[in-house]
């Protein structure tokens, strides 16, 4: 079994609305797989089919060797889910929540202490055990949950958007995680996420996904190369962008607000030549190329980052008001 | 073996989120005692049924509609966890949804059934004496009326997707079940069209069934009252499983 997870033209229609369409990929064991999207993209469908919550309108999926459609009790056991909600017991303890995790997913009595114990410790949560998870931070909340993702050694793990709302250290933090998680136990991970930065950082390969569909699918790093290298952005007096057309290494040229942006293949040996044709200057700066230009290149929108979602206290109030 | 430990587990955490909520008991006794001091102490000081002083002639009653009250609205709770997500993590989890479907049912009885031996120990203020078998008896129909009335709650929980609907829904259901039950008066001489009310509703069962071992009073045979709780709570008990399959 070479494939951790291999989807056969999964789909998933609502109504009128296609969430994910034809979506074809295959998972190497042991691959830290990302789809990148925005909001309403598919992303959460497409996770939730594969960990069997939803049923596929069209296609199917083989996750560990197991059919989804066929064997979901055997997909179950096998996989490990960090929901996009926090989905732990307010009212237990950390402990308990992972007690109770454990009984779930038949970790056999003798090690479910020793596997507590390594996964609280894994996630640094050790010391809160016993607090009731009410009084936990919203990135505790969130570790808490990738420790009982973790708890049944599952081969395959599923993060829905694992640092939404997160502050930049807990971030840091968990996306530490993540990587030791790849590294160490081989495991095969498949995340979700709107932050580029975050694929970026974690993914061997990524789908860019949009209205259901994938666009585009490689190794961020060639991802970024089909863009072309790194972005020019010029605020110059003179507002003719026909001129840089002449110098061979600028592959894109757009105007937005005002601003002139130049894909440049190498940009720190062309700037001069660049500057030279742009006559006088008010402002330029000069960035990489991110997986952001790679999503606007191949969308022609932006990927918006929203603000997270609170604890589960703040989201009963709101539900109420 | 493993479905077992999932059972217990599911069981557990009902259990311990109920003894953490303690207010939860308080406030399921608190509307029992009020019917049986205020309202069965006021009537009581100037009627009796037949040989019996209306205090007690109701003490049964109020014992099933504590248990029907408490029972049905733990229905709500499954609302919530769907709610704040917290059911996502077990509807995933490998546990088949008969197994979620029992372990909620029992959590439900847990609770019902420790009220219900509160409710009981106020026999001794209202000077009932129950003897050993009476007692087994009575605890055995609170049981099949906790059975039946926790899966009605759960099969509704399962439907709705507000708390709000559900206690509108089951506000619609409680109150009939509680008032044709016979909970606050005799069977016998009743109008017709009442009568068959009373007959419809399976709580009546109940009420008899506990009137007839704690004080001596009955209008069916006991072999009925717990025939009929046992096919309710086996009818409700096989719905509710149905609709946990079926629940997103």
């Amino acid at each position: 079994m070479e494939n951790a997870i291999e989807t056969f033209e999964l789909t998933k229609q609502f109504k009128d609305l296609t969430a994910v369409d034809r979506l074809n990929v295959k998972i190497k064991q042991g691959e830290i797989f990302g789809l990148l999207g925005p909001n309403g993209a598919g992303k959460t469908t497409a996770i939730s089919m594969l960990c069997t919550i939803l049923n596929p309108t069209g296609g199917t999926a083989i996750v560990n060797g197991y059919d989804i459609l066929k064997e979901p009790d055997d997909v179950r056991k096998s996989i490990g889910i960090v929901f996009q909600q926090p989905s732990v017991d307010d009212i237990l303890t950390g402990r308990e929540n992972l007690r109770l995790h454990a009984m779930w997913y038949g970790v056999p009595k003798g090690i479910r202490g020793e596997r507590i114990d390594e996964v609280l410790e894994l996630v640094g949560l050790k010391s809160r055990e016993h607090s009731l998870v009410k009084t936990y931070s919203g990135g505790m909340r969130r570790r808490l949950e990738l420790a009982r993702g973790l708890l049944h050694l599952p081969k395959v793990l599923f993060l829905d958007e694992p640092t939404l709302g997160l502050d930049p250290q807990t971030r840091e933090h968990i996306w530490e995680y993540i990587e030791d998680l790849s590294e160490k136990r081989e495991m095969t991970i498949m995340l979700t996420t709107h932050y580029m930065e975050e694929a970026d950082r974690l993914c061997d390969r990524i789908a860019i996904i949009d209205q259901g569909k994938i666009i585009v699918m490689d190794t961020p790093e060639r991802l970024k190369q089909t863009v072309g290298g790194d972005i020019v952005c010029l605020k110059t007096v003179n507002a003719d962008i026909e001129r840089f057309r002449k110098i061979e290494s600028v592959s894109k040229i757009e105007v937005k607000d005002g601003y002139i942006g130049l894909t440049v293949r190498n940009a720190s040996e062309n700037l001069q030549e660049i500057l030279n044709l742009a006559g006088k200057i008010e402002s330029v700066e000069i960035r990489p190329a991110s997986l952001n230009d790679v999503f606007l290149s191949y969308t022609g929108k932006e990927i918006r980052p929203e603000t997270g979602e609170g604890g589960i206290v703040q989201r009963i109030m709101r539900e109420r008001t | 073996m493993s479905r077992f430990e999932g059972i217990y587990a599911l069981w557990l955490r009902e259990f311990k989120v109920f003894t953490r909520e303690r207010s939860r008991v308080v406030t399921s006794i608190f509307t029992p005692i009020l019917w049986i001091f205020v309202f069965g102490g006021g009537l009581g000081s100037a009627v009796d049924i037949g040989d019996v002083n209306y205090q007690v002639f109701i003490y049964p009653g109020i014992l099933a509609m504590s248990v029907l009250f408490s029972s049905v609205f733990f229905g709500t709770y499954i609302v919530w966890d769907r709610k704040i997500d917290i059911l996502k993590e077990v509807l995933v989890a490998p546990l088949s949804r008969t197994s979620i479907f029992v372990g909620k049912v029992l959590g439900g009885c847990t609770d019902s059934m420790i009220q219900a031996f509160i409710m009981l120990l106020i026999s001794f203020a209202l000077g009932v004496y129950l003897s050993p078998s009476a007692l087994l008896l009575a605890i055995l129909l609170l049981f099949l009326l906790a059975l039946s009335l926790v899966s009605t709650g759960l099969i509704i929980g399962s439907l709705m997707e507000s708390p709000e609907g559900f206690n509108m829904i089951v506000s619609f259901l409680v109150f009939p079940l509680f008032l044709f039950s016979g909970a606050l008066f005799p069977l016998e001489n009743l109008p017709l069209w009442l009568r068959a009310m009373t007959y419809i509703d399976p709580v009546t069962y109940g009420v008899d069934g506990l009137r007839t071992v704690i004080i001596g009073v009955s209008q069916f045979p006991l072999y009925l009252d717990l025939g009929v709780l046992a096919g309710f709570a086996a009818v409700m008990f096989t719905i509710g499983t149905r609709a946990f399959e079926r629940m997103k």
